[in-house]
């Protein structure tokens, strides 16, 4: 057994993040000057400082969120839940149009909408598909209650 | 500044770390933290001598507890084909650790979809712990279509609000919070909520160690898979002008530490599948490990705490 012990040097914020894999326990420390980004705004992870071992790399940064940013929207009443993701992420539709999901993943997936929102759909095994009817214009945002970073959005032009 | 020794701890033999990278991690800390590494544990202390470990062992009024996590029970996929298998060695580690934990917590992810039957399952298992006590918070898991109320139903008794309490024990004030209700990405607390952990601490010496158990992290661990608690920092407000607070969660599926004033954060590991680290790949999706390399990516946490310490003492074990 070693240890290591390092004496008070700056009251700064330290992270580290350690595996129990194989008898290589691996810790990689990040440090940050102040306190952590707050969560809540889509901003930057924790500044990556180190890579401690192979394979056990920090995030480098933030990145955009999967359902905003890089996806435009796609005129279709298909979406596919394949590989933890809606897709396409961005959907959009005329008002009286029915919007199938179908669970392409062999994990299951919810289609839920967001506080206030109108759907919500069963757990979806493998191959089920969930249906909504979109009767009035506006944006839906939804995401998966068993999968949170699953997001995604529909939009219902008149 | 910095010193590194080597050291023969109650496990003995060497670890699969060199001295070299000792070295270099010793560049990132900026707080007094102390990790001892042995194969298959990682012990973490903050500002407590690693003799007082030991001497924790002996010492009947001290407090040892047991974190487990995200068991998923009902999982099936190829990151582990066999849950209720790993679920049931990790009770088995629990049940062989050489004394009886004051309590055990699991911090959620009880369940992989909610159904009935996968309470039924882990709430049976659950009861062959031999401890004192066995307490839970819930994960998102365990509350896909019914905003927790199977949950609770099986867990929730004796609880406040939507399924959060606190305790005491030895000397350390426990408060169990549910952040994984609100149905957005990342974790949330809430007004109620916030408004309980105000009125509970209120009245509490400001050298009362604290304990917070919560299944997302209440620290910014990576916001983009939704890794963070958007309003965790009113609740850490509260808890500013205690000497030590020590927040323990699960959620990610990896061990993860940091510091931040008097604040400690623990992410706990998985008895069931590894997600990636933040960042890489797509998303927080179950990781299917090369044969044989599954076990050592599971674990247990216990945590021990000798009254008159300052802070606790965190050792994370592999799955036995
Ligand atoms: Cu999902
Ligand atoms: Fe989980
Ligand atoms: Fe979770």
């Amino acid at each position: 057994m070693r240890q290591f012990t390092t004496s008070l040097a700056l009251p700064a914020v330290a992270a580290g993040i350690a595996t129990l894999a194989g008898a290589a326990i691996a810790v990689g420390i990040i440090t940050s000057p102040t306190t952590a980004a707050e969560p809540g705004a889509a901003g930057p992870a924790p500044v990556v400082a180190e890579q401690a071992m192979p394979g056990m790399s920090m995030p480098a940064g933030g990145s955009p969120t999967a359902a905003s940013g890089q996806d435009a929207p796609v005129a279709t009443n298909a979406v596919a839940i394949q590989n933890f993701a809606f897709s396409p992420a961005i959907v959009t539709v005329k008002a009286g149009t029915t919007i199938t999901w179908t669970n392409r993943d062999q994990d299951s997936h919810t289609v839920t909408a967001m506080p206030g929102g109108p759907f919500h759909s069963p757990t979806l095994n493998t191959g089920q598909p969930y249906q909504y009817t979109f009767t009035t214009p506006g944006r839906f945002d939804y995401l998966c209650t068993i999968h949170p970073f699953m997001t995604a959005t529909v939009v219902v032009t008149p | 500044m910095t010193t590194l020794e080597s050291a023969h701890g109650p496990e003995g033999g060497p670890v699969g770390m060199s001295r070299r990278q000792l070295l270099r991690h010793t560049a990132w800390f900026g707080a007094a933290v102390v990790l001892t590494v042995t194969s298959g544990e990682v012990i973490s202390h903050l500002g407590t001598p690693p003799a007082a470990a030991a001497a924790v062992a002996q010492d009947p009024h001290a407090l040892r507890f047991v974190q487990i996590s995200d068991s998923h029970l009902g999982f099936h996929g190829p990151a582990n084909t066999d849950v209720t298998g790993s679920f049931s060695r990790a009770i088995n580690q629990v049940n062989t650790l050489g004394f009886r934990p004051d309590f055990v917590m699991h911090t959620g992810d009880l369940t992989h979809l909610s159904t009935p039957a996968q309470f039924d399952q882990v709430r049976q298992m659950l009861g062959g712990l031999r401890t004192g006590q066995v307490f839970t918070v819930p994960g998102e898991h365990d509350s896909v279509d019914d905003h927790g109320q199977k949950y609770r139903a099986a867990f929730g008794s004796g609880t406040r609000g939507d399924g959060w309490y606190s305790f005491d024990i030895k000397g350390v004030h426990f408060i169990a919070l549910v952040n994984t209700l609100a149905l957005e990405k990342l974790g949330h607390l809430g007004t109620d909520q916030l408004e309980f952990v105000r009125k509970d601490v209120a009245g509490l010496s400001s050298d009362t160690p604290i304990v917070v158990f919560s299944h997302i992290p209440l620290f910014a661990m990576y916001p983009t898979w939704g890794w963070g608690t958007d309003d965790a920092t009113q609740a850490l407000s509260y808890l500013r002008r205690f000497s030590s607070v020590t927040c323990l969660n699960g959620h990610v599926h990896q061990l993860f530490t940091k510091t931040d004033g008097n604040v400690t954060f623990y992410s706990a590991t998985t008895t069931a599948y590894p997600l990636p680290h933040p960042g890489q790949g797509p998303g927080p999706i179950p990781l299917t490990l090369p044969a044989g390399q599954l076990g050592p990516a599971l674990g247990i946490r216990d945590v021990s705490y000798q009254p008159g310490q300052h802070a606790l003492a965190i050792r994370d074990r592999r799955l036995a």
